[in-house]
């Protein structure tokens, strides 16, 4: 899926997280992740994210993730509903073979 | 027997909410993808809703989603996210008639079929919300043998009746027309939300009508609801003495092979022992009061 435009996903609130992904260069993908609990659980958001973009095959953009405590379920939620939004993926054409 | 006492509405789209409610124990939680979401957010509360079901700490609470009608643009991914991640029911709002509910066990059906899960797996429930819903109640109620029960839904309802929430005068044909449609069914039958959750006393009222009517139990919507309706539908001392005397004496007269049986001149046949089981379920899941 290629980053086609800018798009935001979550909120900042707490047990949230707020996803932007934003159209870059190449064909591959940077992330940039914060999150209040990094020390603890940054690994562990880290490979959740790459296992997420690299199932929806997301290419071409820029992830930055603000992490506000969120569940494991929430991270893999707002990450795919902010990539379908810059993939321009409407929900009829969603492949629900590629979610976990 | 499934106990519905309680069916906790959740916005879909409320990330804390979704990550914690599970500790306030209702019966049943309802996923809320329909009017609890803005526009804007149907597509990541779908997500949610879908990455939430399959949460261990969910494992034992019956997991709802109610779904925007198929006819919407939102209805058919929502329904994809909802039988796919593992919802027990879906709740399907707005329903009209038993061509609403076939055109969903149908979609459902699809959804099964292509291997996410046994088929027939998926539970489905009815939203009466219109004056058509409430006279073909009957019809949806006997539509799909999916039906785990119907719901009124009365804030769309007394819109299209043309009037307004009240003392619950308003409601009054309907919730019978409802309640008996389920009953006829077999099925189970839930009241409309309380919607003013600082008015205790009024939602207390509202609750001793609907269990006086004969309703499993309501909608709610903010978790404070919960253990006032439970304690409500709790059975008192004497009901609780009262069935055990009755399942004692059927499960006597089952042993001595007799198919009638009195108990203090009473006889007691299927519906009184249905009637007594319940009466013991309500009060190992809350207790009895006083």
């Amino acid at each position: 899926m290629k980053v086609v435009r800018e798009a935001l996903a979550g909120t900042l609130e707490s047990n949230d997280l707020l996803v932007r992904v934003s159209p870059g260069r190449g064909e591959g993908y940077e992330l940039v992740i914060s999150s209040e609990v990094k020390h603890q659980f940054g690994p562990q958001i880290e490979a959740t994210a790459k296992e997420v973009l690299a199932r929806l095959a997301v290419s071409g953009g820029t992830v930055v993730i603000e992490d506000k405590g969120a569940l494991d379920c929430t991270i893999r939620a707002r990450l795919e509903a902010a990539a379908m939004r810059a993939c321009a993926v409407e929900a009829a054409d969603i492949d629900w073979s590629k979610l976990k | 027997m499934k106990l519905r006492r309680s069916m906790l509405f959740l916005p879909g789209s409320n990330a804390a909410m979704l990550s914690t409610a599970f500790v306030y124990k209702p019966d049943s939680i309802m996923f809320d993808l329909e009017d609890a979401v803005s526009l804007r957010e149907k597509d990541t509360a779908r997500m949610m809703v879908y990455h939430t079901l399959s949460l261990p700490m969910y494992r034992d609470i019956e997991k709802v989603v109610r779904i925007n009608p198929l006819s919407s643009v939102y209805g058919h991914a929502d329904l994809e996210a909802a039988v796919r991640g593992g919802a027990d029911v879906i709740r399907l709002p707005k329903t009209d008639c038993a061509e609403d509910i076939h055109e969903l066990e149908h979609e459902v059906l699809r959804i099964e079929q292509s291997g996410v899960r046994p088929v027939g797996s998926t539970g489905l429930m009815a939203a009466i919300e219109s004056a058509s819903g409430v006279v073909n109640a009957v019809e949806i109620a006997k539509s799909s043998k999916r039906l785990i029960g119907i719901a009124l839904a009365g804030f769309d309802y007394v819109m299209d009746m043309q009037t307004e929430r009240g003392d619950g005068t308003e409601l009054f044909y309907a919730r019978c027309a409802v309640l008996h449609a389920a009953r006829a069914a077999g099925i189970d039958a839930f009241d409309v939300v309380y919607g003013n959750v600082n008015d205790d006393e009024g939602f207390l009222r509202e609750v001793e009508l609907a269990k006086k009517l004969g309703f499993n139990g309501k909608s709610l919507i903010n978790p404070r609801q919960i253990e006032p309706l439970h304690r409500a539908y709790a059975p008192t001392e004497e009901d609780v003495d009262r069935a055990r005397r009755v399942i004692a004496a059927a499960e006597d007269a089952e042993k001595r092979g007799l198919g009638v049986v009195a108990l203090n001149g009473k006889m007691i046949d299927a519906p009184v022992i249905a009637h007594a089981q319940r009466v013991l379920q309500r009060a190992e899941a809350s207790g009895v009061r006083g």
